[in-house]
């Protein structure tokens, strides 16, 4: 079975909310709309997003590490969410494990989101049904576009290519690699959701120089010379 | 989470709509082997309408809970597997046996269908209606309680003291009406309704007094470790990536003091406790017509302050992903 | 719901793709829009386009939002009679009624005293023409935004390796091994940018960030190096002293490439003591080049001519001439310069240990020794050698305002180009590269008018409004030495304002000094808001009236899309469109796009008609300009020589048949041409045609080391973008500086300063970097006010450009200080207290977060997230205005009148070398505020009400977009 999901790699994500706006218009104006705001010149403006960035540090000054953490819902293989509908409107696709909700079964009791440990399930405070991420299910299922654009509207925008779409059943997936061979890890794995979205670790590149690499025989410095005679007194002048 | 007004009276008006049938019942199970003084058509037709009352207010306090309440029919799909959807078909169930329940006393229609024990307990609709209310009243406080219970994300609620929470407060709740209603009707039940309603009472302070103590001392599944999957003992939220608030921020946290919480804490723990037993006690003693209705009414009040305390404690994990604005 | 697997989305209506270049921000991608039934639906990334190819930021996705937005302005407007200025009080009036007003006033100033009219435009993207028409009017004030927005970056590199970062040049992180950045804003060239650190992380590059603050690119930096703000220059002196020292600079790259090895005199008595040797019976090439007189010397023969073959010229030392001058190789007085610029020394003032300094410096010099790159590319130098490969030291860098918004930001950034320059990192593979049209002369050839004669009445100035001046004689000064420009730009109290000083505008033409205007004309600068300093005092000036009850400033014209807190104060407003609705081009005369392979420009075409009234203002400069009768706007019966923008576009050339017009590509008479030809009447179709960019790919010979590449500088030439194929030598040494120093000390043989500047230039006109504190700091009681207190960029947001976007203002609707613990504790200090913010000129109360992510030194926010209640079409009780504030009230435009600087009145707080605004020289104390009741960010300011032709639509509490559809349901 195919299990389609994102892989967020921290290690380059540098927080520039492009994942979170290009998801809103994307889907504002398509299967998934729309996306309404609520007070949207005014005080305490709100609204739908599908997806978000967040914002941590980790540890004290001067060891910081600043995290970008960008989050939508991960598409869980246990999908929490679901067998407590009571309407059967938060549904798991069987073609590809996309977890969706049918707005026309919605009730919007908000019973889901209670039952999803990962915060991304949005109820539309106007249309009053409970709203989430669909992986643009409408782009890539759509076999009438180019197939470099059937990919969710976050992953074609990311500018530093932090969001991998794919199939994580593959093995040989893009995506199914980069968990294999860059540690991938699950959110709260204590819950058991499994989810199928994945993030990856940052990673350093240091550098270690030796003493000899700092003094070799090709010094530029032994082209000049050291000292310049400017005719002061020396122990040659003064001794015997 | 935040505590939904909706939901606080759904659960405190179906639990005492539920206890008070089964005051009825136990009523009239006691006076059916003489135990007590039986009554009337009058006592059980009210009583019936009152606890259907309750479970109608309930019922309609849950739609605004619901985003979308013209659709609330769907609910019943899912219920192999939803709790919510069991609620759902347990409530109405229980609604048609106390309405029933009333009916057949009210019309008279209490016959003796049949006669067990030895032809000392007559066995008529009301009381085979009584029996199944009995499993049906069963039924919806657990299917109530696990709603909640069933969410493991909600450490708090995760228990099965939510369960007997729900059950023994709504059988409190319901026979403290029952005997504040017998008070009203000038009968004789108010010290064996009051007795019942100070055992459940009694015994609804010691599952949600340990639940309290369990609540407090509760180890966290997740944390900020497992939420972003750092590993580091320092980790802070400096942005949640809005700044207005959004339906997280709104739905799963009360935007309440914790010196607020506490004090509702205290609130429900005399409201609902020491003071409706004391209240009943001395109605006993003076014989007071209307302290019992004060002791029902002072623990309703302190219910509404349990339950939604019961919502604002619980603390659901997905806040740690909003925790911080900047 | 239906199945979203069996149904398409471009079936939902009638669908259509156009293209076009983005404009949320200054970076320029390429965008395609997708419409349905002619609104809307949805803008993503070209990804056949050179600079994003494909990807698109959070405001380039929001482009939607900003075409709906209540703030658009769509009808002109005139301040209603008897209402004051600032009140927002509007009456429409028609394009026509606007026009001849504008006219009938310009026409008159024209003919009275150009002088005083002044046309100032924030970050338009359109210099080429505005520049252009303010050289046809004749007046000298004239400048973008570039004074107070990082001058210093471009002057200090331009001035020394001939091109500089952002649009200029950058790092070429597909081949670098170590990316240093060091105070970066997140704004500039940002998907690029974004696109490259991310590849280079990927393929095991390592990346140091030297900043205060960790946030944005820095989160993902292998190191975070926090660094005192505005002491980064003693850190680059610092590395360069550890790398001389230790010898890991690139000898060879110093002597062929630079003026390293090129002899100065050195003898204090001289007049030329500081200047070249210059050999004058040597042929050379004169004119605006850097002339091959100057002499090196050879290790066997002593003095010879530089690049004589088979020399190898010393680098340290002191030698005397065959004529008896004392000299020394530049390398020599740069050794000399640093040698107590120790590691020790830099870590008291930077902050940073003295082990972690010399380990950069030694990662550094190793990275560039050891990890060399040959390519296997032949090409050919100047001096006819014969290369078959290129060299690449993969070190690179990249920095911006945090260098450059600093008093002592010109020297620091010299600082910067020289540490570049000793690891042999320029236009190289992996270190830094050149965009066409640089590199470029050092400086670049044009000058500014050279005095008050180039300003005559109904005569077009006399000279570039803006220039790049060599010596003393390129200022724009009056017999006194004083300057001829409003802004006092190419006066001696700022000689190489290249950008001009846009943030004195303002106060000078307020104060009437050095003379009072008639008209100022804004267009898209919020000068009443984040693009002044001191933005209370700014708003006061603006409202301000003499005796007799007029305006100090008597015509304010405001051209803008959106109500900014400026529009408020005009006398007259014009709407200008969005950009998905109109013409606009991307010139090789203004900021090009290009790419290190090779020149690239863009347009950008109309998706949408304009909404309202608004006409692009391209159109209405053009239609100015032939009412004015400005000869480049009108033929010679006086008619009007263009039609629109675009006709404008395709057949302007910069004087008859010069082939140089607004856009390089498909020039001449059938589009086969590029950078120079005729006009071509299907310009603009073809842009269309291919993705509204024009990319003109180098051969890989000419792809670097190009300062020095001869092959290059031939086919520069050839295709206009340059007048000289000679080489362009880095300096290491700034000969440039020098001159204006000896000018200071009376050494000079033409003008020089005012005795009241003398000191001045004499310091800051160093020829080698030095490090000293900001202006501010030693003005000002530091321990009264012992903070920095910065702004950075969100990247969700421009500037102040984007509150008006219903949905970038959620993501950062409001600011904090942030404020490290340690610090914020020690002084009763809670997170998310109230709290005031003081510096020297007043206070603002804000709410303050805790951050680890801060030097402990440092406090900052997020920039112009805060806003004018009822401004940006936002309500009066928004979180912008309510919660939100702006640092710029704090910062001084002019500097503290005492201290030393004593008789150096009205100074601007800016880099006196260049007039870059020192806005992050910014010295405050913090304190916990009274927390009553309710609690708003101070200082407040009555709302600005909506004005005509403002949407009154106020969709009231729910927006719900669908492709140009509200509120499905």
């Amino acid at each position: 079975m195919t299990q389609l999901a994102l892989v967020i790699d921290l290690n380059v994500c540098v927080g520039c909310h492009a994942c979170v706006t290009s998801c809103k218009q994307w889907n504002t104006s398509g299967w998934a709309g729309p996306m309404v705001d609520e007070n949207p010149y005014g005080a305490d403006p709100t609204g739908t997003f599908f997806n978000r960035v967040q914002t941590f540090e980790v540890g004290n000054y001067p060891n910081t590490e600043t995290v970008h953490f960008p989050k939508s819902c991960l598409h869980c293989e246990e999908p929490p969410c679901v067998p407590v509908c009571p309407t059967g409107a938060s549904y798991k696709r069987e073609d590809n494990g996309v977890v969706l909700v049918d707005y026309d079964k919605c009730i919007g009791c908000k019973y889901c989101s209670w039952a999803c440990p990962y915060g991304v399930r949005e109820l539309d405070e106007q249309q009053k049904v409970m709203k989430k991420c669909t992986l643009c299910i409408d782009r890539i299922t759509d076999q009438t576009l180019p197939e470099a654009e059937r990919q969710p509207a976050c992953v074609l925008a990311c500018p530093t290519s932090a969001r991998l779409f794919g199939d994580v059943h593959d093995p040989d997936s893009e995506v199914s690699l980069a968990i294999r061979e860059r540690g991938g890890y699950a959110l709260m794995p204590e819950w058991g959701t499994k989810p199928a979205n994945h993030y990856l670790p940052r990673q350093k590149n240091r550098m270690h120089i030796s003493a000899e690499e700092l003094q070799r025989a090709d010094n530029p410095l032994t082209k000049e010379d050291i000292t310049v005679y400017t005719g002061e007194e020396t122990l040659d002048d003064v001794t015997w | 989470m935040h505590p939904a007004f909706s939901v606080i009276f759904l659960t405190t008006l179906i639990g005492a709509g539920q206890g008070l049938f089964l005051a009825l019942f136990t009523g009239q199970l006691y006076a059916s082997i003489k135990l007590i003084e039986p009554q009337g058509a009058e006592f059980y037709g009210i009583g019936s309408v009152l606890s259907l009352l309750l479970l109608i207010a309930g019922l309609a306090a849950s739609f605004f809970h619901l985003g979308r309440p013209e659709r609330a029919w769907r609910a019943a799909a899912m219920w192999r597997t939803s709790w919510l959807s069991r609620e759902v078909i347990v409530l109405p169930l229980m609604m048609a046996v106390v309405f029933f329940y009333g009916v057949f006393h009210w019309m008279g229609w209490t016959a003796p269908l049949f006669v067990v024990g030895g032809g000392t307990l007559p066995i008529d609709a009301t009381f085979l209606l009584g029996l199944i209310g009995i499993l049906v009243a069963f039924a919806l406080f657990v299917c109530t309680g696990m709603i909640y219970a069933s969410v493991k994300f909600l450490e708090e609620w995760h228990s099965p003291y939510t369960v007997a929470n729900f059950t023994f407060l709504g059988m409190a709740s319901g026979f403290m009406l029952a005997a504040a209603f017998s008070a009203y009707l000038g009968n004789h039940l108010v010290g064996f309704y009051g007795t019942w309603a100070v055992v459940f009472t009694l015994l609804g302070l010691a599952t949600r007094g340990a639940s309290l103590l369990r609540n407090m001392t509760l180890k966290r599944k997740s944390s900020l470790q497992t939420a972003i999957g750092v590993r580091h003992r320092v980790i802070e939220q400096k942005s949640q990536g809005f700044t207005g608030g959004s339906f997280n921020t709104r739905e799963f946290f009360h935007h309440k003091s914790p010196e607020f919480l506490k004090q509702v804490r205290l609130a429900f723990l005399v409201l609902v406790f020491p003071v409706p037993v004391l209240m009943i006690g001395l109605a006993y003693v003076m014989e007071s017509p209307t302290l019992p209705i004060m002791a029902f009414l002072i623990q309703y009040t302190g219910l509404l302050a349990e339950r939604w305390y019961f919502f604002a404690e619980a603390n659901h994990p997905q806040n740690l992903y909003y925790q911080s604005i900047s | 719901m239906r199945d979203p697997s069996v149904h398409t989305d471009r079936d939902t209506g009638r669908t259509e793709v156009k293209e076009t270049t983005c404009y949320m921000c200054a970076c320029r991608c390429g965008i395609r829009v997708h419409l349905r039934d002619g609104q809307v639906r949805y803008i993503e990334g070209n990804p056949d386009h050179p600079l994003n190819h494909g990807v698109i930021c959070a405001k380039g996705s929001s482009g939607i939002m900003k075409q709906v937005s209540p703030a658009r302005l769509t009808k002109p407007l005139r301040r209603k009679p008897g209402a004051k200025r600032g009140e927002s009080q509007f009456e429409e009036i028609s394009w026509d009624e606007a026009m001849q007003m504008l006219a009938e006033r310009l026409g008159r100033i024209r003919a009275e005293d150009p002088k005083k009219f002044a046309l100032f435009t924030g970050r338009d993207q359109m210099q080429a023409l505005t520049g252009m028409f303010a050289k046809q009017y004749g007046t000298p004030n004239y400048a973008a935004h570039g004074g107070f927005c990082s001058v210093n970056m471009a002057a200090g590199m331009i001035y020394s390796i001939g091109g500089s970062f952002w649009e200029f040049g950058g790092p070429d992180l597909e081949r670098s091994k170590l990316f240093v950045m060091i105070g970066t804003a997140e704004d500039h060239h940002s998907n690029p940018l974004k696109i490259q650190i991310s590849k280079f992380k990927r393929k095991g590059g390592r990346f140091i960030s030297i900043n205060p603050i960790r946030t944005g690119y820095s989160a993902i930096a292998d190191e975070w190096v926090p660094i005192k703000p505005g002491t980064d220059g003693a850190l680059f002196l610092a590395l360069i002293h550890e790398i001389l020292k230790v010898g890991l600079f690139d000898r060879e790259f110093l002597i062929q490439y630079t003026n390293a090895a090129e002899l100065v005199i050195d003898d204090p008595e001289r007049d030329d003591h500081g200047m070249f040797y210059r050999d004058h019976t040597a042929e050379v090439t004169e004119g605006c080049t850097d002339p091959e007189n100057k002499l090196w010397w050879d290790r066997n023969k002593g003095q010879t001519l530089t690049h004589t073959k088979g020399a190898d010229p010393r680098l340290m030392g002191s030698y005397t001439l065959e004529d008896g001058t004392p000299v020394k190789p530049s390398f020599q007085l740069l050794k000399e310069r640093v040698e107590p610029y120790t590691p020790e020394w830099a870590e008291g003032i930077t902050g940073i240990p003295v082990a972690t300094i010399r380990r950069l410096a030694y990662e550094m010099g190793v990275t560039a020794r050891d990890q060399k790159i040959e390519l296997p590319i032949t090409w050919t130098d100047c001096w006819d050698n014969e290369h078959d490969t290129v060299t690449g030291n993969p070190v690179s860098f990249h920095a911006m305002r945090g260098l450059a918004a600093h008093s002592n930001g010109f020297q620091t950034i010299r600082a910067l180009s020289i540490l570049m320059t000793v690891l042999g990192t320029i236009d190289r593979p992996g270190g830094f590269r050149h965009r066409a049209p640089f590199p470029r002369p050092i400086p670049p050839c044009p000058k500014p008018p050279h005095g008050p004669e180039a300003v005559q009445p109904n005569t077009p100035l006399d000279g570039m409004p803006l220039g790049w001046p060599a010596k003393p004689e390129d200022l724009f000064v009056d017999d006194k030495g004083e300057p001829v420009r409003l802004d006092k730009a190419f006066s001696w109290e700022y000689p190489l304002s290249v950008h001009g000083l846009m943030h004195n505008v303002i106060t000078n033409a307020w104060r009437g000094d050095p003379y009072p205007i008639d008209t100022l004309f804004l267009f898209m600068a919020n000068m009443a808001w984040n693009s002044s300093m001191n933005t209370t005092e700014a708003r006061r000036m603006l409202t301000d009236t003499d005796e007799n009850g007029e305006y100090k400033i008597p015509f304010l014209v405001v051209c803008d899309t959106f109500s900014s807190e400026t529009v408020a104060f005009a006398d007259l407003v014009l709407p200008d469109t969005t950009y998905l609705e109109r013409h606009d081009v991307l010139s090789m005369l203004d900021r090009p796009i290009s790419e290190f392979d090779g020149p690239v420009d863009a347009v950008r075409l109309p998706v949408l008609p304009p909404k309202g009234e608004c006409r692009p203002f391209q159109d209405v400069l053009i239609e100015l300009g032939a009412r004015l009768g400005l000869p480049a706007f009108t033929k010679e019966d006086g008619t009007p020589k263009y039609r629109n923008y675009p006709d404008f576009v395709v057949n302007y050339e910069t004087s008859p048949g010069s082939g140089i017009g607004f856009l390089a590509g498909w020039r001449g008479e059938f589009g086969e041409k590029f950078l120079k030809g005729e006009p071509n009447p299907r310009q603009w179709e073809q842009y269309a045609a291919n993705g509204c960019v024009f990319h003109h790919e180098l051969p890989r010979s000419y792809q670097y080391m190009r300062n020095w590449n001869k092959g290059y500088l031939h086919w520069a030439r050839a295709h206009a973008l340059t007048r000289w194929a000679e080489p362009i030598t880095l300096h290491i040494y700034s000969e440039v500086l020098q001159r204006f120093r000896a000018a200071a000390q009376g050494k000079w043989p033409g003008r020089q300063p005012p005795d009241r500047l003398r000191k001045r230039i004499e310091t800051s006109f160093d020829p080698l970097p030095y490090y000293s504190e900001p202006l501010e700091t030693q003005l000002i009681d530091k321990t009264r006010y012992p903070l920095n207190a910065l702004t950075q960029r969100p990247m969700a947001m421009y500037h102040s450009w984007d509150s008006q976007n219903a949905w970038l203002r959620q993501i950062h609707s409001h600011n904090y200080l942030f404020v490290n613990p340690k610090m914020a504790i020690a002084q009763g200090i809670e997170d998310g207290d109230w709290i005031w913010v003081e510096s020297h000129l007043g206070r603002v109360r804000c709410m303050c977060r805790y951050s680890e992510a801060v030097e402990p030194g440092t406090v900052w926010t997020w920039n112009a997230i805060g806003k004018a209640a009822g401004a940006w079409g936002l309500a009066p009780e928004a979180d912008e205005s309510k919660k939100g504030f702006l640092l710029n009230h704090l910062i001084g435009e002019e500097l503290p009148a005492n201290g030393s600087a004593g008789s150096l009145q009205h100074l601007s707080n800016s880099d006196p070398v260049t007039g870059q605004a020192a806005w992050f020289d910014l010295r405050v104390r913090i304190y916990k505020a009274e927390q009553d009741g309710a609690m708003a960010t101070e200082p407040q300011f009555a709302p600005m009400p909506s004005m005509p032709g403002q949407d009154a639509r106020r969709r009231g509490r729910w927006q719900a977009y669908v492709a140009g559809l509200f509120g499905k349901n």
